[in-house]
């Protein structure tokens, strides 16, 4: 639907209170721009210079002024308000759940580099293996990446799930998500990373609990094989 | 009518004899109207540059992987065969914005219109200090030819974007690319000196030389929005020196300041870049405003709507424009608690941004409107930024800046900002102040023409870019068909490629008009819009030295249709029986 106003699909508990509030923006300033475009092809009509009219000499008005005021800053104020809450929950430094699966993302160019914390659930053990440009997670079920980058600044950005944060070099930053459908999807590279960014694609698979302990049991045998 | 006919009376043809040699009358002058007029010159080749590059993105994202037609003639290293190489591509990319932030839009506004308004509108005989001022220019086209080399350099022109985000920036083992990415520091330290000379000769000028009652609130809102930019560019520019000094310093001489692996931080590069970064944003509209302000007021036949409110306005906005950085880095890995902070401020430019929009429309609204050609523009620059900034609160509001943070939507909203609004406000300003300037009329049918091309064909071009970002489609790609996801929206970047196509032609319009009218256009006479401010009381072109005898001033800019005066207009220095003449300066002030 490339002419649309609407969000496509979204697939994680974000995709939810982050299209309402683009909705809730859409609908307000889709009000604001058509009280002022109207209003101003209308006083493009009304004004127009006729032989005989003259224009009035008008310096303002205080009580104008006070009101277009206040109206935008409330406006804008109760945006930030409601914005704040959903920020925190999904970006906020103690928003990761505690069950959160843990999986480390690595960029490089150009590249994905996904660390699976392997049966015992836990990174940093022995179990763990890597797969390239393959991110694999369970659906409704919270996920914690960490996204370290190894040579420039790259952005994980899956649209469907509506996150996107920057994998910096020498920083480890945290985020999580939990999808609600499963499919496979898109990992994009959101930030320009060189002249490969373009094609700095992974897949994502999201399982269900069962599809997804399957899979790891064959990740196990090829790690064995190997 | 009487006491315009008295003011050319007195100034025209006032005698004065132009004994300059021709280098400094034309070349290296001190004359603040032809720096002005070197600097459009200038700024008007690299706009077109600019655009060049965009129609080879354009070509690239709707037909990508096909030969460019034409092409050919660019290097192996460049377009094999007529293809855009990938590397190329992201050096159009960061040229494109370089061009365009660096070279003409900001050059546009304060190079051209601070030079030639400043003295002229304020009742001055030049700038405070005519010879920083030629320098300001002369050094402004070494910055220009040295980013120009940048494309000859072995290893390309710089590829990491007009923000040159580090560590990709400065590091040649990642970005392929070294001596392009040092011409490009270079050139921008030495342009920021350029910017820094200009400001400092319109902030003393504008305090020291206004001619005597012209108060502050006398001033054009034009003087005003150029003041305030003035400050902020003497503000800004040095950060953004310090920064690309500290980037070229770790190219060459080893410093770290940006490197992770030896201990610097990549995302102070980050915070200098956009602690420049967003006064920069308002160093690009403000004065626009402040343009769109004046020709509103005339094309109204109206006084300005607020004024007060107007001033404040600016001054709000360029206060803002300090504390509202960390927007461009919500998703950058800054602490998330800064993007609370950052969300606030920058949802509060709201205010300041309504107070003027509505103000424009308060000067419309039981106006008697003449749509004069910069009129067009003028208004058309309010409907355009109305968009741009509408589209700034979706990106305010943090959750929603996850997801469309780096895709095309960005890309909608900048252009609906900077083209929509600053170049539409551009083709005001120049349409309006060329009789002024050249002292011939532009052609107002194909001045028309053009206006309408470049609206209709802008819309198609920038208004499809919401919806591409709206799909995710992120910016900086070289090749979007790459992803699945955005495959079924190639048939909508065709779209816009040849809209684009189409706004590029319709330029060529405006360039022969503003070429042909230089040496055939109609005689100006001093005053063709009716306007009240003081450069219209003067000859077009003013000779040199501006005005014959110093105006006195009696009233603001915008006394238009005022029941005192018989016309519809009522000029600054027009004394009526119950002016009285203010007192002399103190000595001093």
């Amino acid at each position: 639907m490339p002419w649309s106003w609407l969000l496509p699909d979204g697939a994680s508990t974000f995709a939810g209170r982050i299209d309402f509030l683009y909705y809730v923006i859409l609908v307000i300033t889709g009000i604001a721009f058509v009280v002022v475009e109207v209003g101003l092809v209308w006083f493009l009509i009304k004004y127009r210079a006729r032989p005989g009219r003259k224009a009035e000499y008008i310096h303002g008005s205080t009580k104008a002024e006070i009101t277009w005021t206040s109206v935008t800053a409330v406006t804008v104020v109760v945006l930030g308000l409601m914005s704040g809450p959903v920020w925190n929950q999904i970006k906020g430094r103690d928003s990761v759940p505690g069950d959160a699966m843990p999986v480390a993302i690595h960029g490089q160019q150009f590249e994905w580099h996904v660390t699976y914390p392997g049966p015992d659930g836990q990174l940093g053990s022995a179990d763990d293996f890597d797969l390239r440009n393959q991110l694999h997670v369970v659906v409704n079920r919270p996920t914690v990446a960490t996204l370290t980058a190894e040579d420039v600044i790259h952005s994980f950005f899956v649209p469907a799930w509506r996150i996107k944060q920057d994998a910096v070099p020498g920083m480890g930053i945290r985020v999580w998500f939990q999808p609600t459908e499963v499919g496979t999807y898109e990992l994009a590279c959101a930030e320009l990373c060189g002249l490969g960014h373009y094609r700095m694609r992974a897949q994502v698979t999201v399982h269900t609990q069962d599809s997804y302990d399957q899979w790891l049991a064959e990740q196990g045998q090829n790690v064995a094989l190997r | 009518m009487a006491t315009t006919a008295a003011t050319v009376g007195q100034v025209g043809h006032a005698g004065h004899v132009d004994d300059r040699s021709f280098l400094r009358k034309y070349i290296f002058s001190t004359d603040h109207k032809m720096i002005g007029i070197q600097f459009l010159i200038m700024s008007l080749i690299f706009l077109g540059l600019g655009g060049t590059l965009a129609m080879m993105m354009r070509w690239q994202l709707g037909f990508p992987g096909q030969a460019m037609p034409g092409g050919t003639i660019l290097p192996e290293t460049m377009a094999p065969g007529g293809i855009l190489l990938p590397e190329f591509y992201i050096s159009l990319v960061t040229m494109h914005g370089t061009f365009m932030v660096f070279f003409a839009i900001m050059p546009l506004l304060v190079g051209v219109f601070g030079n030639f308004l400043i003295p002229l509108k304020i009742g001055a005989p030049d700038m405070a200090f005519p010879r920083l001022n030629m320098m300001s220019f002369w050094v402004a086209v070494p910055a220009g030819l040295i980013m120009l080399a940048g494309f000859w350099a072995e290893g390309g022109h710089a590829g990491a974007g007009w923000t040159s985000y580090a560590p990709l920036s400065e590091a040649p083992e990642y970005s392929g690319v070294s001596l392009g990415q040092q011409l490009w520091c270079v050139s921008l330290i030495v342009l920021g000196l350029s910017s820094m000379l200009g400001a400092v000769n319109y902030i003393t000028t504008v305090i020291n030389m206004r001619a005597p009652g012209m108060t502050w609130f006398r001033l054009p809102l034009s003087i005003w929005a150029l003041f305030i930019t003035a400050i902020l560019v003497l503000l800004a520019i040095p950060i953004l020196a310090g920064g690309v000094i500290m980037l070229l310093f770790d190219q060459t001489i080893g410093t770290h300041f940006f490197k992770p692996a030896t201990g610097g931080q990549a995302l102070l590069w980050q915070h200098l870049f956009w602690f420049f970064g967003h006064p920069e944003v308002y160093i690009l509209i403000l004065p626009a405003m402040g343009f769109v302000s004046d020709i509103i007021a005339n094309g109204s036949r109206k006084p300005i709507f607020g004024y007060e409110s107007m001033v404040f306005a600016i001054m709000g906005i360029g206060f803002l424009g300090w504390i509202v950085w960390g927007h461009h880095m919500f998703q950058s890995g800054m602490n998330p608690t800064l993007g609370q902070t950052f969300m606030i401020s920058t949802l509060l430019i709201a205010v300041p941004s309504a107070i003027k929009t509505f103000n424009w429309m308060g000067t419309m609204w039981r106006g008697s409107l003449h749509f004069h050609v910069p009129m067009l523009h003028a208004v058309a620059f309010v409907a355009m930024f109305v968009i741009g900034g509408l589209s700034g609160v979706f990106m305010a509001s943090t959750p929603v800046d996850i997801y469309i943070h780096d895709t095309y939507f960005i890309v909608a909203h900048i252009h609906y900002v900077l083209f929509g609004g600053s170049l539409f406000a551009l083709f005001a300003a120049i349409t309006y102040w060329y009789p002024k300037m050249f002292g011939r009329m532009m052609n107002a049918f194909w001045g028309k023409v053009h206006f309408w091309l470049t609206f209709v064909f802008y819309n198609l071009t920038f208004f499809p870019m919401h919806q591409l970002g709206l799909q995710g489609h992120m910016r900086r790609i070289y090749d979007p068909t790459q992803y699945q996801f955005l495959q079924p929206l190639q048939p909508l970047n065709q779209f816009i490629s040849i809209a684009a196509f189409l706004l590029f032609a319709a330029q060529a319009i405006f360039a022969l008009n503003f070429i042909v009218s230089w040496f055939t256009g109609a005689k100006a006479e001093t005053n063709p819009w009716r306007d009240n401010a003081l450069e219209w009381t003067v000859p077009s072109p003013p000779p040199h030295g501006n005005f014959a005898v110093t105006p006195t001033v009696y009233r603001g800019p915008y006394e238009y249709s005022s029941p005192e005066a018989t016309e519809d207009y009522l000029p600054q220095d027009q004394r009526l029986p119950t002016d009285r003449v203010p007192a002399p300066k103190p000595a001093g002030d």
